[in-house]
């Protein structure tokens, strides 16, 4: 291979520039899924972290900056990949961001507890990258495990510097900083073995970078871009189809013909030099000794014991959120919610009625509201968290598999969904763990379907009402047509509606690791004030359109244009043996689907007295009807937060609109169903 | 235990190898997008694997290049791999 380091020059250029004074570097992180490299950037970072996207993708970019002897490292955490071919989003977002925005110094962090597989990305980074420093993470985690490295050796083979580090307890950082201040000052020793293409591959690489090298658009190093063709990188061979002239591109679409399994050559290349690297540095255990992981494995991922575990996990974290996060919740309502409530009413007892039902009504009864709930979801982002972190979440995902394969999705989709029993919110966000896009926003679109503590509180208090003793035969009825409905939705939407082949399922079993509160703490937070923020803006502007529909033009909701688009709608309800007040109160769950009891409160003019409501609604509705209302219920659209949610994950307004219209298009046809069955 | 597929005296699909045996990567079977994946998370001619957990139903885990992985068995079934003459060696 005629790799050679690209812009070495450039590189040296930068480095002199930062012995004149300028003092700022640009530092990448690259690293494999598992390696810790999120620990690393957030000890590095703290709260100067920056959490967006990058643009025009719904891979989440992390930037931040931190200071050091009067250097100032402008970090970017770039996404984790096995490889830089371009086989997922994140993928191509790594290598793109290294080709074109040329980092002075990359930081590859690399697990010491698996390290041949971890060489592999060094490996792609050496010929792509100015100057590398290789910051060999988990050398505690690695120990434990009996895996012992020699960063020296491993130095010495590389060419370039190492640095032993466990940056989960805050080992090696500061050593690691000072290396790549030093690195970019040309104070150390630089000089890279590169990997080579297996002998028998090599003629033909030759040729295809003699007929390309003259054609290959900047800033593209044209060894790489040759060794890319020969791997058969979509996004690479695309490009190059439209550089070269077509007589050319025939020439060399016919060698790439002929050698289509090349991409095995190339990959057997990488890992031939990744072997010669670690043979003198890495000592293994004995072959047959069992590790801490192998022994929690036995019983995490047994197909029947794993399950059980699974359940105690689950049961676990419900528990927790429940016991802690409903009271917090309740404590919000009453004394933040509430109490504001009354003090703004007291404000505005002299403005004009519809400011204060504004204020009151809208803006805090409907967003004030949704605010509440974030205890019980930072407590769902921590278990989130701290699962991933400690490493169980690939074992609950390899456990799920068989039976997520039913609903056309992978065992990553299972703990997101589960959580959807709580709330549907960090059931949309957690869909984020999922590495196939297809199956993330597949899972988004079902989580919906889950019914959430909200649905099920509404149906407690109105089963009752309706059915008395069947009561619980009724709710879990219910339960069970969600969940019917999500499976039929999810193989129909596989089949019909999204595009692309079903992603592979294979899945990396990271070692089991003591968790990090810092990197769980981070994550906490990102999410919650992500979830602060739409109640600020998305749901805050949905809550009072809602709000402004049911008390416009006269102040009372009998008369309002939800009561008059309820009306309209009347039609559809006949269908369902629902008048257009249940109608309304079904519109105003929108806000947060517990508003439905309340509206049939007022709706029904028995204020919100259970005795009189139950009365006046079995006398408006049918056993029928009730149960027509309830099904509704259960599949109607997403609540606000829900929907804001769907709306930043999926980052695209057709799909929220979509996942609304088809729940919408579901609820109707499975109260009609419900209805006309049992009418 | 049934042989699917027979290319050489040892050459099996990886879903058939039952837990605990070590074989060798034979080649990939499947579209270009699979055969990326699978190389770059190691499983290349030659590379030898151990088989963890395969309970004949369900996905796999196997033991790679320092790294344990979960294969779905439809996936699996797409690994050709030569078992050691004899078939088990006990891994």
């Amino acid at each position: 291979m005629a790799a050679k380091v690209p812009a070495t020059d450039q590189a040296a250029d930068r480095a002199a520039a930062v012995l004149n004074g300028q003092v700022s570097l640009r530092v990448a992180l690259a690293g494999q899924p598992n390696v810790g490299k999120s620990t690393l950037f957030n000890l590095l970072t703290g709260l100067s972290q920056h959490v967006g996207n990058w643009p025009g993708k719904t891979v989440e970019q992390k930037t931040g900056t931190c200071h050091y002897n009067g250097t100032t490292l402008h970090l970017v955490d770039l996404p984790g990949t096995y490889s830089l071919t371009a086989n997922s989003p994140e993928e191509l977002i790594a290598r793109d961001y290294l080709i074109k925005e040329r980092p002075d110094v990359v930081v590859a962090v690399v697990n010491a507890a698996a390290l041949e597989r971890n060489l592999y990305l060094v490996a792609e980074l050496l010929p792509l990258v100015g100057r590398l420093v290789v910051g060999l993470n988990m050398v505690d985690v690695a120990a434990g495990e009996g895996v012992k490295v020699e960063p020296q050796v491993l130095a010495a083979a590389l060419g370039v510097p190492v640095v032993p580090m466990a940056a989960a307890r805050n080992q090696g950082v500061r050593e690691l900083v000072d290396m790549v201040d030093r690195l970019a000052r040309g104070e150390v020793p630089y000089r890279p073995n590169l990997p080579e293409i297996r002998p028998d591959h090599r003629g033909v690489l030759d040729e295809i970078h003699a007929l390309v090298a003259d054609y290959v658009p900047a800033p593209y190093p044209a060894g790489w871009v040759a060794l890319k063709l020969l791997e058969g990188d979509a996004e690479i061979t695309e490009i190059m189809r439209g550089c070269l002239p077509a007589g050319r591109w025939e020439q060399v679409h016919a060698i790439l013909k002929a050698h289509e399994d090349a991409v095995l050559a190339v990959a057997s290349g990488r890992y031939d030099w990744v072997g010669r690297m670690i043979r003198a540095a890495v000592t293994r255990p004995r072959a047959g000794q069992i590790t801490l992981t192998g022994r929690l494995d036995r019983w995490a991922t047994h197909p029947v014991w794993g399950l059980g575990i699974l359940a105690a996990v689950l049961g676990l974290a419900f528990w927790l959120t429940f016991s802690l996060g409903t009271p917090l919740q309740k404590l919000l309502d009453l004394y933040l919610v509430r109490a504001l409530a009354r003090t703004a009413a007291g404000w505005l007892a002299g403005a004009p009625p519809w400011l204060e039902g504004l204020v009151v009504e809208g803006v805090l009864g409907g967003a004030g509201t949704v605010l509440t709930f974030l205890p019980i979801l930072a407590i769902f982002f921590a278990v989130l968290a701290l699962l991933e972190d400690v490493g169980y979440m690939a074992r609950a995902a390899y456990v799920m598999d068989r039976f997520m394969h039913l609903v056309g999705l992978h065992g990553r989709s299972f703990l997101p969904l589960f959580l959807g029993f709580g709330c549907n919110v960090p059931a949309v966000m957690g869909a984020r763990i999922i590495d196939s896009p297809r199956a993330r926003l597949l899972t988004i679109l079902l989580a919906p379907l889950v019914p959430c503590a909200g649905r099920m509180a509404v149906i407690a208090f109105l089963a009752p009402l309706f059915f008395g003793q069947k009561a619980t035969l009724v709710a879990w009825g219910l339960v069970a047509v969600n969940l019917v409905a999500l499976a039929v939705v999810g193989v129909l939407l596989n089949r019909w509606v999204l595009k692309g082949e079903r992603a592979a399922f294979i899945m990396e079993l990271p070692l089991y690791h003591r968790p990090n509160a810092r990197t769980i703490g981070l994550q906490v937070w990102h999410n919650s004030l992500e979830f602060l923020k739409k109640a600020g803006t998305l749901i805050l502007v949905m809550s009072v359109v809602v709000w402004a529909l049911a008390a416009l033009p006269h102040g009372e909701i009998e008369s309002s244009y939800l009561a008059t688009v309820g009306r309209a709608l009347a039609p559809v309800g006949a269908l369902m043996g629902l008048d257009w007040r249940m109608l309304v109160a079904l519109l105003t769950s929108f806000v947060a689907k517990e508003n439905s009891v309340a509206t049939l409160g007022v709706l029904f003019s028995t204020g919100d007295q259970t005795a009189g409501l139950a009365t006046a609604l079995a006398g408006a509705l049918t056993p029928a009807a009730a149960l027509a209302f309830l099904v509704v219920q259960m599949l109607f659209v997403p609540c606000a937060a829900t929907v804001a949610a769907i709306r930043q994950e999926t980052q695209s307004w057709g799909w929220t609109a979509f996942s609304v219209g088809l729940l919408l298009l579901l609820s109707l046809v499975g109260g009609v169903a419900a209805y006309q069955i049992f009418h | 235990m049934t042989l699917e597929l027979t290319t050489t005296n040892h050459t099996v699909r990886l879903s058939t190898v039952p837990g605990g045996e070590s074989v060798w990567v034979q080649t990939l079977q499947g579209g270009h997008h699979f055969l990326s994946r699978l190389a770059s998370l190691g499983f290349t001619p030659g590379a030898q694997l151990r088989v963890v957990q395969n309970y004949g139903h369900g996905p796999l885990i196997v033991a790679l290049r320092d790294t344990q992985v979960a294969l779905g068995r439809g996936e699996a079934s797409k690994i050709l791999v030569r078992r050691a003459a004899g078939g088990s060696d006990g891994g």
